[in-house]
């Protein structure tokens, strides 16, 4: 279980999170939804000791992360931002073996190479294995950087909005294995999502955040109501059932 | 970094208030004409400032040297301006593409050929063309590697020419291992700009140079204004952005190549005096902006010149000095965030 | 990948060979011709092999920290740096060892190539050029620092002519600092996945548990160090940490744990071709290395920028 207490970040007079008490259970898929500017991203830096926050504490199974060691977190949660400009000519295979390296520290043995190639598989990267990720195309390079973390094979998983740069066939075929790493592994992932409809389909749990406070956390049910939404999001919209789940309509 | 520019977007006013003068808000035009006021001042301090002399020789002797001095300032300051606005940058001068790297390999060059003694006593006119002629030459390969692959971005053509830079450097610092140090020592002195031995008759094809690049600049500064908003920006207001940035680059290497004939290479002194127009113009139109650079450029230039002359008793080189306070203002610029 | 390490090892022992066999007196099979070899010819080629891969390895651990293609020691100021501190010495302190010369450069081109790597973080980058002009502008702000003071102590051009790579003044006894430099390169195979991951940025490394400042400032003090042993003692090679990581990098790709020697051998291969070739251009009379490397160098920087398509935008 991975909690958040008095979360605040601040950069000069400006607060970006303000007083966030969050718990993340210890399985399932965790939504968390807002509009641009709400702190989602900041939030996921905090919790995952990637930026330090001005003020609050962040534990993980009550121990507080900023006093455990980095090297054994690595093992626990796994983070993955949106942005990964990467320079160096690396291959597939390369970066996955990378996310072994909190077990391996560099010699990877035959358990640490079965993992890295039941990964690959999962995400249908057996064929990009050895062509270097900057000649990849932006999906490929997903999948890549995506297989890289969940070959961290930690409990805890945070994507930060996972679907960039994907196209609808391999966002719901990553949506399904990330659902069929939670449901069967008991993992816990916890993403920023942009799509509300994607984040409906998939998710345990929608944390609805704005202003740099969480406003809602509830089930996907109780979230997708056009007033809820309306009031995340500050726009006029439109929730419809279609084969007994909610959809939400936001394009006129 | 996505907070801090959102948070620059909404509150612009800390920005401005932090800005020069904070209590009087002076307009563009009210800071250019204290400035053309303060250059003026100065000149004439340059001129009239304890005057030993008679008369008639204190004016042709340091009117020469004021004259140099203008020019120097003119080309430098607009040349810098105009490739900060080109390149959409302003950390990069256009004296690091190699040019003062093939003014240093051409004197060593003729140095080395023709010995010492001939080569202080060669034609002006002789050795000025040479040099232009090689500059030319370069930037016109240069333009080769622009305009006929496109696909290039700016930046990489800089670099290129920062790498030629280096080619030259280093076929020069070959030379210079074979030449003796006495000779070393005649190399040395006109290879760090001197602002004392210019000879009238280049001042004279210097003005008219600069006269022309004047008269049309003056009639497409509005469009400068467009092309520092991006090339994409430029081409979507209707700036025909490929003649515009051939012409500026014909420009830019011609003033460059004028300075440093006339003076040798001075590298930061550009840098120095655009932003410190930036800063104290308190606008982003070249009608400002580049009238602001060039009074800075002169009240800098003279004034040290003054300043050194008649109060520190010249002894160092002034274009080491302006160089030497110029890259230590860049580096604390950089490190004080006030570059973008 | 282990078929070009062979090539290149070949490649390494044929110009060896050669590099012992050049020379203004024949070898013979007497005894003055094995002091000769002993005193001049091996402490030279050892002397390259050294320069040359450390130099190599210093620029490929700068462009994993700066994550970026085109830097290396003398397009970051480090180089001016180390420079300014030699300088430094020999104005103030003149008769002092070369150990103090040595400890005094290599703490400045640590200074010196922190602040470059914190403008890095300071400014936005828009492109990948940036990075080197940057790096170039600062070395040159450094340039004008040193020229400044070094004109005005009269050593302009011992300072000049000091910096330059040479080799030809190497004998026995005046370049056995270059095995710290040798040294250093295989500490920094030992630590390679590390480095590579400090490539793949600050948040990545956190991500695996990686303690990024802990790496970022060893690599920073290889870097400086081994940049630091070569001005001292044989002055720079412009380039070499530029173009030879990059040619690596087109054969085998980033991987420190698996390009690292290969980067240390074409290291040692192109600083040995082009000592032979600075000293067979002008025979009997030798040309300075960083001259002929200035001119190689820049060659193949410049069918790196312009050649290839992955660098054109």
């Amino acid at each position: 279980m991975i909690q958040t207490q008095q979360l605040c970040l601040k950069y000069g007079t400006i607060e970006v999170l303000k007083d966030i008490n969050l718990t993340f259970k210890s399985a399932g898929i965790t939504s968390i939804i807002g509009p641009n500017g709400a702190g989602k991203s900041s939030l996921l830096s905090l919790v995952c000791r990637l930026q330090q926050p001005t003020s609050g504490t962040v534990t993980l199974n009550g121990e507080q992360i900023s006093r455990l060691k980095s090297p054994d977190l690595a093992r626990q949660l796994a983070v993955l931002r949106q942005e990964n400009h990467i320079v160096a000519r690396l291959t597939v295979e390369d970066l996955v073996c990378f996310g072994r390296f909190p077990y391996h520290q560099g010699r990877p043995k035959t358990a640490d190479m079965a993992k890295i190639d039941s990964v690959i598989d999962f995400l249908d990267l057996q064929p990009f294995r050895l062509r270097y990720i900057n000649e990849l195309s932006g999906g490929q390079r997903q999948r890549a950087f995506i297989a890289m973390v969940l070959a961290q094979d930690t409990q805890y998983l945070f994507l930060d909005e996972p679907l960039n740069n994907l196209d609808m066939k391999h966002s719901v075929n990553i949506m399904k294995r990330l659902q069929q790493a939670a449901q069967v592994m008991h993992k816990s992932i916890i993403m920023v999502m942009h799509d509300i409809n994607f984040a409906a389909c998939y998710s345990d749990e929608i944390i609805a955040m704005k202003q740099g406070r969480i406003i809602y956390q509830d089930c996907p049910q109780m979230i997708m109501q056009s007033q809820m939404l309306e009031n995340i999001y500050d726009m006029p919209l439109k929730v419809i059932e279609l084969e007994g789940r909610p959809l939400c309509l936001y394009y006129r | 970094m996505q907070v801090d520019n959102t948070a620059n977007i909404e509150l612009p006013e800390p920005i401005n208030k932090r800005r020069l003068l904070p209590i009087i808000k002076l307009t563009a035009n009210h800071r250019l004409c204290l400035a053309v006021l303060l250059a003026l001042a100065t000149c004439l301090l340059y001129m009239s400032w304890n005057v030993t002399a008679s008369w008639e020789f204190t004016l042709e002797f340091r009117g020469k040297k004021l004259l140099t001095f203008l020019i120097v300032a003119i080309a430098i300051s607009t040349a810098t301006l105009l490739f900060q606005t080109l390149s959409n940058n302003r950390i990069i001068t256009p004296a690091i593409i190699g040019f003062d790297s093939l003014y240093i390999l051409i004197q060593t060059a003729l140095v080395f050929f023709l010995g010492a003694m001939q080569y202080t006593q060669l034609n002006v006119y002789l050795k000025w063309g040479i040099e232009i002629s090689l500059l030319v030459l370069g930037a016109s390969f240069l333009f080769q590697c622009l305009f006929v692959k496109k696909r290039h971005s700016l930046y990489l053509l800089i670099l290129i020419g920062v790498v030629f830079g280096v080619l030259f450097h280093s076929l020069s610092a070959l030379l210079m291992r074979l030449i003796n140090p006495s000779e070393f020592t005649v190399l040395q002195d006109s290879l760090f700009a001197s602002f004392n031995a210019v000879d009238p008759h280049l001042l004279l094809i210097s003005t008219l140079v600069i006269g022309c690049i004047g008269i049309f600049v003056s009639k497409v500064h509005h469009q400068y204004d467009v092309l520092a908003l991006g090339e994409a920006m430029a081409i979507n207001l209707g700036i025909n952005h490929a003649r515009l940035s051939r012409v500026t680059l014909i420009i830019v290497i011609t003033l460059i190549g004028l300075s440093t004939s006339l003076v040798g290479p001075v590298t930061f002194f550009g840098l120095l005096v655009v932003n410190l127009a930036y800063i104290v113009s308190a606008s982003h139109l070249h009608r400002h902006l580049i009238p602001m650079a060039i009074c800075c450029a002169i009240i800098i230039l003279v004034g040290s010149d003054v300043l050194l002359q008649h109060f520190l008793h010249y002894n160092s080189k002034l274009s080491i000095i302006i160089e030497f306070v110029g890259g230590i203002f860049f580096l604390l610029l950089i490190l004080r965030n006030k570059i973008r | 990948m282990y078929k070009f390490n062979l090539w290149a090892l070949t490649l390494v022992i044929v110009l060896c060979v050669t590099s012992l066999l050049i020379g203004s007196s024949s070898l013979n099979f007497d005894v003055a011709s094995l002091d000769l070899l002993l005193i001049s010819r091996i402490p030279r080629t050892a002397a390259l092999i050294l320069a040359g891969t450390s130099l190599a390895v210093a620029g490929v651990i700068m462009q994993q920290l700066a994550r970026n293609k085109f830097v290396e020691p003398t397009t970051t100021g480090t180089v001016e740096w180390a420079t300014l501190g030699m300088l430094l010495m020999l104005m103030f302190f003149p008769q002092a060892s070369v150990f103090y010369k040595l400890l005094v450069a290599c703490l400045m081109s640590v200074i010196g190539t922190a602040i470059f790597l914190l403008i890095l973080r300071k400014i936005s980058l828009r492109s990948d050029f940036l990075v080197p002009l940057i790096g170039i502008m600062y070395a040159g702000v450094i340039g004008a620092i040193i020229t400044f003071i070094a004109y005005r102590a009269e050593l302009l051009q011992s300072i000049w002519v000091w910096v330059q790579g040479d080799f030809s003044m190497i004998l026995r006894g005046r370049y056995e600092l270059l095995w710290l430099a040798g040294g250093l390169s295989i500490l920094a195979y030992f630590t390679a996945d590390k480095l590579t991951l400090a490539g793949l940025g600050k948040q990545v490394s956190i991500n695996l548990g990686i303690n990024y400042n802990r790496v970022f400032i060893w690599g920073l003090i290889l870097v400086a160090l081994i940049t630091g042993v070569s001005v001292v003692n044989s002055g720079v090679i412009p380039f070499l940490g530029l173009v030879v990581p990059n040619i690596v990098s087109l054969l085998v790709g980033d991987n420190l744990r698996r390009s690292l020697p290969l980067v240390a051998l074409v290291g040692a291969a192109l600083v040995l071709f082009c000592d032979i070739l600075a000293r067979v251009i002008n025979y009997p009379y030798e040309v300075p290395i960083a001259t002929v490397m200035g001119v190689v160098g820049s060659c193949i920087f410049l069918y790196l920028l312009l050649g290839n398509k992955r660098y054109a935008s």
